[in-house]
């Protein structure tokens, strides 16, 4: 059938981004794999109500989302509406050394972030509270605007902002967290206060800390120009 | 454009979700402004970060598994973790 040999040409390719996301939320590789299979048949069956030059991949990510929803999340423990702690602007950055490190001509931020290893990154975001993980993978990883993140989640778009809003907060107070648990962050300093003294130092002994890196370990970019990661408004439209 | 309102809209500009006046002016101010820029520098290698941190390769076995499921014959190893074209 046309119709069969059309879906699988458009829908496969997004597997490794929907098995991705499906390995955050479900935090477990076998029922990743149940999720995106399941989110597949159910997308494959609907596929007569997708309507052509609309969002496949936001359409797929919305499906994997009600499943998961709908059937995994019965299984966990339901998730509370989960008040985060407070963290204030920038925190990782003024952690790490800050505009003093920059000031002082360490700069170490980058180094160390480039040395977080997949793992730490990986727990970090899977000990986000569910609704906030869920919008910063989307937006973070998937690159998706507000508006498709709105209608992946079925929420209004003010709440995908203050979700994103706080999620990536916390998320940053995470690595934090895990990043010192392993070693890889300079411990102390729970509080730079605007007192970077020591942080860059730890931090660069941190990031000289080869051995425990991953080999996978990504191109590590110097730090780009301030602009923006994502192209315009207007033309995010997806395709 | 102060520093507490460029700041306040770090993750909508970095999101592309300004209007193009907006989006102008805090790019004026971070022209202005090092400290700010770093900070915002910052937030963007974070983000490469994470983005780059959270990608897995759906196992093969699932592909197989899905390509069943709905029937298609799937040539299965091709491109694993790209965007298909616009």
């Amino acid at each position: 059938m046309a119709d069969q040999e059309r879906f699988a040409d458009l829908a496969m390719p997004y597997m490794s981004a929907l098995y991705s996301a499906a390995l955050r939320m479900t935090r477990n590789p076998s029922d990743a794999e149940d999720l995106v299979q399941e989110t597949y048949l159910r997308a494959y069956r609907g596929f007569g109500g997708f309507r052509d030059g609309t969002n496949l991949k936001a359409w797929l990510y919305r499906i994997l989302t009600n499943t998961f929803i709908n059937t995994y999340r019965a299984k966990q423990r339901r998730p509370s509406e989960t008040a985060l702690e407070e963290t204030e602007d920038f925190f990782l950055y003024r952690r790490l050394g800050g505009a003093d490190a920059a000031a002082m001509q360490r700069t170490p931020e980058s180094e160390v972030l480039d040395a977080i290893p997949e793992a730490v990154v990986k727990d970090a975001v899977e000990a986000l509270p569910e609704q906030f993980r869920m919008a910063v993978l989307l937006a973070d990883v998937e690159g998706f605007s507000y508006k498709e993140i709105a209608e992946i989640m079925a929420v209004p778009i003010g709440t995908v902002m203050s979700r994103l809003h706080r999620g990536r907060k916390q998320l940053q107070r995470s690595l934090w967290d895990f990043g010192r648990e392993r070693g890889l962050l300079p411990d102390g300093a729970d509080d730079p206060a605007g007192n970077g003294t020591g942080n860059g130092r730890a931090a660069a002994d941190a990031s000289s800390n080869e051995e425990d890196r991953p080999n996978d370990r990504p191109e590590a970019k110097p730090a780009k120009p301030v602009k923006p990661v994502k192209a315009e408004p207007a033309t995010r439209t997806g395709s | 454009m102060d520093c507490d309102k460029a700041n306040a809209r770090i993750y909508r500009y970095l999101d592309g979700e300004l209007t193009v006046w907006r989006r102008i002016r805090i790019a004026r101010h971070l022209d202005e402004c090092p400290p700010c820029a770093q900070g915002f520098e910052f937030e963007i290698h974070l983000r490469q970060i994470v983005s780059v941190r959270c990608r897995d390769e759906a196992p093969p076995a699932l592909r197989r598994r899905v390509a069943e499921a709905i029937g298609a014959t799937v040539p299965p190893e091709r491109r694993l973790h790209g965007e298909p074209g616009a």
